[in-house]
């Protein structure tokens, strides 16, 4: 790949989707972006670099998609999930037990492992969710990788990527090679294209919300804006959880850690910090077409 | 160090198996059937057993019946590692006491995974990009 090549994909994945990539990432491009070229037809990087400025705004669709996947898979990390299981649900079970209502968010939901290995983690507490309403809605940046999230559906390999075998046996259906999620815990996850640069004020109030391993893609600035919707778009005793390279130390106080839970954050109640964050997007967010 | 039992009939994955686990600081007996790795286990009871289902001489699913009646054979974690990919298969395995089950064809993260799993490896944090 050529230098001028890189330099034109990196400034194009800012503008379109807050992609910060440092200098040195032509591995991750040539990973990623090589596939893609096969796909379509291409010789390789440039020639389709050569498209995107031709104007082909479905290959750059395409090259945003495949830059801004992530690998996932079931329970990753565990840590967040033993978080979830233990500090979260419990907090969440007492102080909604008048409504008996919740919802959580898979801010960057991908191919479906997080939501859904969030949805194993409700069923398997049983009784203590009996007439509750639960919500868990994913989204994402990738229409591809919602896809395949709504049909629940994984290979052999993904499935054994963090997934207990005794889960596997509880929830998923053997169709040859592959396995997919039972309809009861599909119908669990609702799915939306979103974009986290734009406005995500639709959605509505979460209790939880899992914004995991996406916003290390961003700057600094993008990711003070974000943190501030998020803070909005979150109940006032809700948990933020970030992925285990990200944190909201030094930049912004909307969040606070919580303590001895790594990764784990609450809103702080400093409101007013976050709705002027909110109103004062970066310019390459309206550049994205807001 | 903790100590795995690898078990298959094949001696390339044996050795396949021996390589990932040696990486991951486990130190490996071998056994290329079930009768060898009982008499291996009445010997010397491993933390930890990769089991082959098909073998000749006494199968997996046999030696892990009998590993688990043995006094002191409910402690090693028996992960199978095996072709037999069916539900059917893995829920037998289940209840007759294993503790995970790889389906083949695996890889060192797959080994890892299920080795962190039942408890034996501590968990690493996955990085991105």
């Amino acid at each position: 790949m050529t230098p001028p090549d890189y330099e034109y994909l990196r400034k194009l994945l800012k503008d379109h989707s807050g992609l910060d990539l440092s200098a040195d990432k032509q591995y991750l491009i040539e990973s990623r972006l090589l596939p893609l070229s096969r796909k379509c037809g291409v010789s390789g990087i440039s020639e389709l670099v050569q498209k995107m400025k031709g104007g082909s705004s479905s290959i750059i669709a395409q090259v945003v998609e495949a830059m801004t996947t992530n690998e996932t898979f079931f329970f990753r990390d565990k840590v967040p999930f033993e978080h979830f299981r233990d500090t979260i649900m419990p907090d969440v079970l007492k102080a909604r037990a008048g409504r008996k209502s919740i919802r959580i968010w898979c801010a960057a939901g991908s191919t479906g492992q997080e939501p859904y290995s969030l949805a194993m983690s409700l069923k398997e507490m049983g009784a203590a969710l009996a007439g509750w309403r639960v919500e868990i809605i994913a989204t994402d940046l990738s229409t591809e990788v919602l896809e395949k999230s709504k049909s629940g559906v994984y290979s052999q390999f993904e499935v054994q990527r963090g997934l207990p075998i005794q889960l596997l046996v509880k929830y998923f259906k053997q169709n040859g090679e592959l396995w997919q999620i039972n309809p009861e815990l599909r119908a669990m996850v609702q799915h939306r294209q979103l974009n986290l640069l734009h406005d995500f004020s639709q959605l509505g109030t979460f209790d939880v919300i899992f914004c995991r391993n996406v916003l290390i893609y961003f700057d600094q600035d993008t990711k003070i804006n974000i943190f501030g919707r998020l803070a909005k778009a979150m109940e006032g005793d809700g948990f933020l959880v970030l992925g285990a390279a990200e944190t909201v130390v030094g930049l912004t106080d909307v969040f606070k850690p919580f303590p001895d839970k790594r990764g784990l954050y609450r809103p702080s109640g400093a409101r007013a910090a976050s709705a002027q964050g909110a109103t004062s997007m970066p310019k390459f967010a309206a550049m994205a077409g807001r | 160090m903790k100590t795995c039992l690898v078990v298959d009939d094949s001696s390339v994955v044996r050795k396949i198996a021996r390589r990932i686990l040696e990486d991951m600081n486990f130190q490996i007996t071998e056994a290329e059937d079930g009768e060898q790795a009982l008499a291996s286990c009445k010997e010397v009871m491993p933390d930890a057993v990769l089991l082959d289902w098909n073998m000749p001489v006494m199968d997996g699913y046999e030696f892990l019946g009998n590993l688990r009646r043995l006094p002191g054979g409910d402690v090693p974690k028996v992960v199978f590692c095996t072709t037999e990919n069916g539900m059917d298969h893995i829920s037998r395995a289940l209840h007759a006491g294993a503790n995970e089950y790889i389906m083949k064809p695996f890889d060192k993260d797959i080994v890892a995974a299920k080795f962190q799993e039942v408890g034996l490896v501590a968990l690493n944090e996955q990085s991105t990009v």
